[in-house]
């Protein structure tokens, strides 16, 4: 069973209210590093078997149909979730003390 | 006059929308969101709510039920269609109409009684108005705020396709951010109209801000009676 990931961000010229909020909070909890957040979306679209071409080109197509609005946000990208790699590319594995 | 008013999973004020058409003389025929029948009305109205949850994006999902497979290429050919507030949202997502709603800039749910100009007077939807007439009708969203590209903004203003622009408060400010205080506009045609506030609202004594809603239902319905008559 594979996997596809769409990323979608709004675009940089669009308010980000949400982005705003979250920004806002940040510094309360001592975060206070960060200038700027932008929020964005991810999908994640399994399939039966591996991932193949057919699956990639059909997700480009629904990333710019439905899963996006052209109007105001951009596919960031369409690509194959690696089976070996943790879903939040992370190193969560390796996170124990 | 049959003006037909679509109902989604999660649309709330299909039936306000209805009760106006009634109220200003119309007769209101229910239409279904899984149904690609438009039942041969006069023209549609996607009413306000929160189509599908408003997930994904607001309207984003409805853009494509069955009925949108029908009501887009009727509205390019000319049938009158107005979106009011969630069916605002819808339009743009069918790229019936430019520009995308995102969530107020103020992050807070407005309700209140809003003060709007209109802008342009010749539309099928606002015939019954004069251009520079201020009318107050009823405002209540989460994501109401219009954005489009400067260029869109430019050949909208240019077009006279800005319908309606809220009056700012002392600051300047509109009530949800949108670009150029934009309320609602329409397409090149004339027949296709979205805005955010709503005018279902105010049609009847005793209940919302004004009567000044009823001129939305007014002009589509003289409108239709006159092109019946000529045709």
């Amino acid at each position: 069973m594979g996997s596809i990931v769409v990323d979608v961000m709004l675009k940089p010229e669009i308010l980000d209210p949400q982005g705003q909020a979250v920004g806002g909070a940040l510094p309360r909890l001592g975060f206070d590093g960060f200038t700027d957040v932008r929020q964005g979306k991810r999908f994640v679209l399994t399939v039966d078997g591996d991932v193949t071409d057919e699956h990639l080109t059909a997700a480009r197509e629904a990333a710019e149909t439905l899963l996006s609005n052209p109007v105001i946000e951009d596919v960031v990208s369409v690509r194959a979730l690696d089976d070996d790699a943790p879903p939040a590319g992370g190193d969560a594995e390796d996170g124990e003390k | 006059m049959r003006i037909g008013v679509v109902t989604f999973p999660g649309s709330l004020d299909d039936r306000d929308a209805a009760r106006a058409v009634r109220e200003c003389g119309g007769e209101a025929v229910a239409l279904w969101h899984g149904d690609a029948d438009l039942k041969g009305v006069d023209a549609v109205i996607l009413p306000g709510g929160f189509s599908y949850g408003d997930y994904l994006r607001c309207g984003a999902i409805a853009r494509f039920a069955p009925v949108m497979d029908v009501l887009v290429p009727a509205a390019r050919g000319g049938l009158p269609v107005l979106g009011i507030c969630n069916g605002f949202q819808v339009l743009t997502e069918s790229h019936l109409l430019p520009g995308a709603l995102i969530r107020n800039d103020h992050r807070k749910f407005n309700c209140v009684d809003q003060r709007l100009v209109v802008e342009n007077a010749s539309t099928a939807w606002t015939s019954d108005f004069e251009t520079g007439q201020e009318i107050t009708i009823v405002l209540k969203n989460g994501e109401g705020g219009f954005v489009a590209d400067d260029k869109t903004l430019d050949r909208l203003e240019g077009d006279g396709r800005v319908v309606f622009r809220y009056v700012t408060d002392a600051e300047g400010r509109n009530p949800n951010g949108s670009y150029r205080n934009i309320a609602g506009i329409t397409n090149k045609r004339g027949n296709v109209v979205g805005l955010m506030p709503h005018p279902e609202h105010a049609v009847e004594a005793g209940y919302g801000p004004s009567l000044d809603g009823r001129g939305f239902f007014t002009s589509i319905i003289k409108q239709t009676l006159e092109s019946a008559a000529n045709a």
